[in-house]
């Protein structure tokens, strides 16, 4: 039995009848077309696959799409207009808060969400913010460097 | 050489595309036709398979196709590719699926393939095995003793191989100690978890007989290589491309069933198929490290003077030897127990074991952090034996500064280092006395205060191709690249070894602009596709820089060399006459008249005016084998606070001194030095790779694996001192494991400083809070 949805992904519609057990974040790497939004576990531990629905953080892999039928889903690669960076996306760069790239998707929008609610954190909050995704490469200690610029700007 | 460019932090140029969610790793790619592909795997650690029934899965929707192993006699076994000398070595057969006995939790038993990963997974729950389960065992050391489950019939007692190194006059050693301190370490079993779990994705052209696949790997070439042996498809007709490669950490250097069974599917249904593990699986059957049983003594005079080592080590194995395995407990382990010491004996014999758990291989430093712990911690002990300050005793006992070849008790020579040199630097920057000082004081306010120090050398840059034959590995360790210079003067570079995060397409091309006086943007780095990319050994043993970077930068010259003649015959001079600065050649003295790389790129691709003898186009290739392997080295130090009510360790204080040579770009230098240092606080404090007495993970998913986050750590200070090898041309070490060698037992030391005035003498890691409690507790009595 399939379901029809109607799910908004960075802007564009997609209406598509999919199985009740549909995750999200299959819904958006398959049906949508983009696979910025990675899928690191099968346990909710990892937030690699952190997109926003309708401005808000959640994983992707841990709700179905019949659930967010009508919603707005923004990815990582929604996050900025087409050739332009977000701020977060280019403290990323410019401080090094990445390696393999892997999940550095969801770890943009965890800031995204970290910073809505706190949009001047120290660098405890910060840390306990980003406490949901995990990282193998940094140490995380450029991530925090990128939040905290991201928040306060260059050279913070 | 330009300053500007090399050593300098410049940005990364991967990062555009891994910010913006378009890189695209193997699990994105998607192919017209693809079918996906679902592993059975076995759920005893032990059994025998008396039926296995496919046929409902066949029915299901959706599924093409369901194979056991009686279906893929096919494929040939996984090939062990360190083939250890003078061990005994017993390689049991690892096949791609089994069809007997399953000897692991994560063994391959069917494989179902599906229009989609939903059906897949819904036909292996259609699957009726029946199994008979038969006794396992998990512990190395167990493994050996009579009685023990068999896993192997061909393999007594279990052991893979008995691996021995001596040196010097141990008897002698120990008969003349005043003082013997012993110490038994367990290096527990971890999981590497890279971020990005393993896949793959085959393409077969029935027609033309040519398989393409896509591969989480380190190692494109090797895994082409291996891949033809198993499957049969001839090399030239065999292509392997690593994509964006989300972190490997050593679990991607080995080939796998899984990948090889993906293979095997789409030739036979001549469909694409991809395969992508969950997280479980990963857990279950991409490699972990470490595992070993550790007893060590150190023999030594009553002022500290060391005299000998001995040890004994059993390595748990997992199931079958995995493609490097052999090689990591014993050449990688056991040729390190010199450290940065003078140690006049040493023997150790290691007992590689096969238990019924995951294939272990090489996981972050890979050997080296199982032998640096284990001389750090006798030395810490050694000192409070003796009454010691912890630097006193390793100040006493270090190598002291050499340029040009050391060689240690084990036999290798290590290139350059200045131990004491780098030791002083960071007891400098930490304040040592005042750190010590305001231990005292807090010991006297009762708060339990912890300074943790370790001092390393690693062997990196694997290695000389000849060595590499002489230990058994069964491939070459030399790098290569190509260095090609586009018409308009925009470069390209294609190197044989595989990046999957340490950012070479970056440091690459600085070296690249450096050399001949390009923009470090036009120079664009390639990697990871057997198709366009010259044979390399892969990117592991932090080896890229330290014979890549090698390679390519005598490519570099050649080209610079060539286009150094033409510009000569450009500007109608001599050869011996002309001079180079920024990217220009001129005549000695005349560097107003001058041609630029640019100039000389046009004309060698164009051709229209060039020196008699002289070939078209600006192109050189390089194939480099080092002589020597490299080694870097450093200390670290760590301050820690321990609660002796709740057991909880706080990490107040973080110290790296690192010397990897000569930077390229300081700012990723300190990246890997951050990612690994933490990665080995990991092992110190939670992680562990645990299996019941039947041999079930325990740890079978991130809920139940504890990994470093971010909220737990403080931020690591990262400092260095730059001794340059002697045989790299530019002086260069590599530091992607350096981290992870020092930071385990340096927290170690700090927790065990901490929690000397309790009379707690030793902890198993990892150092959960509970077990730290259970410390305390029993030290009280």
């Amino acid at each position: 039995m399939k379901v029809p949805v109607n799910i908004t992904i960075n802007g564009r519609r997609y209406q598509r009848d999919v199985e009740p057990r549909q995750l999200l974040v299959h819904f958006i790497r398959d049906l949508g077309g983009v696979t910025g939004t990675k899928i690191g576990c099968d346990t909710s531990q990892c937030g690699a696959c952190t997109v926003l629905l309708d401005g808000i953080a959640v994983r992707s892999c841990t709700c179905l799409a019949v659930q967010v039928d009508g919603s707005s889903v923004t990815t990582i690669e929604g996050l900025a207009p087409a050739g332009t960076l977000h701020p977060i996306q280019e403290a990323f760069w410019n401080t090094h808060g990445l390696q393999c790239g892997f999940c550095t998707p969801g770890m943009i929008l965890a800031s995204h969400e970290l910073l809505r609610q706190n949009p001047q954190p120290s660098d405890e909050e910060i840390r306990h913010g980003l406490e949901g995704n995990l990282c193998r490469c940094t140490g995380y200690q450029n991530i925090v460097r990128a939040v905290r610029e991201a928040a306060f700007g260059r050279g913070q | 050489m330009s300053a500007r460019i090399f050593g300098s932090g410049i940005r990364r140029r991967e990062d555009p595309r891994l910010i913006t969610g378009t890189a695209t790793y193997t699990d994105d790619l998607a192919l017209p036709g693809m079918l996906h592909a679902a592993m059975l795997r076995s759920p005893h650690a032990h059994a025998r398979i008396k039926r296995i029934d496919v046929s409902r899965a066949k029915e299901a929707p959706g599924v093409l196709a369901a194979f056991t192993g009686a279906d893929i006699d096919r494929l040939k076994p996984v090939p062990c590719a360190w083939l250890l000398p003078n061990a005994n070595l017993k390689i049991a057969g690892y096949q791609c699926m089994v069809k007997d006995t399953v000897r692991y939790v994560g063994d391959i038993v069917a494989v179902v393939v599906a229009e989609t990963a939903y059906q897949a997974h819904d036909g292996l729950d259609l699957i009726d095995v029946d199994y008979e389960a038969l006794p396992a065992v998990t512990d190395p050391r167990h493994a050996l003793q009579p009685g023990a489950p068999q896993l192997h019939a061909d393999v007594p007692r279990n052991e893979a191989f008995h691996w021995v190194v001596a040196g010097g006059d141990i008897d002698a050693a120990f008969k003349n100690a005043d003082v013997i301190v012993k110490e038994r370490i367990v290096q527990q079993r971890l999981i590497p978890n890279a971020m990005e779990p393993r896949a793959a994705l085959a393409q077969w052209s029935g027609a033309s007989g040519e398989l393409t696949l896509w591969n989480t790997t380190q190692n494109p070439h090797i895994v082409r290589f291996l891949c033809s042996v198993v499957t049969g498809v001839p090399e030239d007709k065999l292509r392997v491309v690593a994509p964006e490669v989300g972190g490997g950490f050593g679990s991607k250097i080995a080939v796998y069933p899984a990948d090889f069974i993906t293979c095997f599917c789409a030739m036979t249904l001549n469909r694409p198929v991809k395969w992508t593990e969950t997280r479980s699986e990963n857990y279950q059957a991409t490699t972990h490290g470490r595992d070993h049983i550790q007893e060590v003594e150190l023999a030594t005079k009553k002022d500290g003077t060391i005299l000998g080592l001995r040890a004994e080590v059993w390595a748990g194995m997992g199931a079958y030897l995995s493609t490097a395995a052999p090689g990591i407990p014993t050449i990688l382990h056991g040729l390190m127990l010199s450290g940065v010491y003078n140690l006049p004996a040493v023997k150790e014999d290691v007992h590689g074991m096969y238990t019924n758990t995951t294939p272990v291989d090489a996981y972050r430093g890979a050997g080296r952090p199982e032998a640096t712990f284990m001389i750090e911690r006798v030395m810490d002990k050694l000192a409070s034996t003796l009454g010691m300050d912890p630097v006193d005793v390793r100040m006493k006992n270090m190598i002291p500064r050499f340029e040009n070849g050391h060689t240690v008790i084990t036999g290798l020579t290590y290139d350059s280092g200045d131990y004491p040199a780098g030791l002083k630097k960071l007891l400098e920057h930490v304040k040592y006395a005042e750190l010590r000082k305001e231990q005292s004081e807090a010991r006297k306010e009762g708060r339990y205060m912890g300074i943790g120090l370790a001092s390393y050398v690693e062997i990196c840059g694997l290695g000389p191709s000849q060595v590499a034959g002489a230990i058994g590995f069964q491939g070459g360790l030399w790098e290569s690249a190509i260095v090609r210079v586009h018409p308009t003067g925009k470069v390209q570079v294609f190197i044989g070894a595989s990046p999957h995060g340490q950012g070479e397409e970056t440091t690459f091309a600085q070296l690249v602009a450096s050399e001949i006086g390009v923009d470090a943007n036009d120079v664009k780095v390639v990697h990871g596709d057997t198709d366009n990319t010259p044979m390399g050994w892969g990117t592991y043993g932090s080896r890229t820089t330290a014979v890549g970077g090698a390679a390519l930068i005598l490519a570099t010259r050649k080209v610079k060399e060539k286009a150094k003649v033409i510009a000569a015959h450009l500007l109608e001079a001599a050869v011996e006459d002309m001079d180079y600065a920024d990217g220009k050649f001129f005549v000695k003295g005349s560097p107003d008249k001058a041609k630029t790389i640019q100039d000389v790129a046009l004309m060698a691709n164009v051709a229209w005016n060039m020196p008699a003898g002289v070939e078209a186009g600006l192109e050189a290739s390089m194939f480099y084998d080092p002589p020597n392997f490299t080694y870097p080295f450093g200390s670290h130090v760590a301050v820690v606070e321990v609660d002796p009510e709740t057991g909880q360790i706080a990490l107040k204080r973080y110290v790296a001194l690192d010397d990897c040579g000569p930077q390229i770009n300081p700012v990723i230098v300190e990246g890997q030095v951050h990612g690994g240092v933490v990665q080995g606080l990991g092992q110190a404090l939670w992680e562990e790779a645990v299996y019941d007495e039947n041999g079930q993970l325990v740890t079978g998913s991130m809920l139940d694996y504890a990994l470093p986050r971010a909220g737990a750590l403080c931020d690591i200070e990262v400092i260095s001192t730059v001794t340059p090898s002697p045989h790299h041309p530019l002086g260069l070490k590599g530091i992607g494991e350096a981290g992870t060698i020092a930071s385990t037992v340096t927290v170690y030391n700090a927790v065990m400083d901490a929690l000397a005035p309790l009379g707690v003498a030793s902890l198993r890691m990892p150092m959960t809070p509970e077990r730290v409690w259970r410390g305390i507790q029993q030290a009280k009595g």
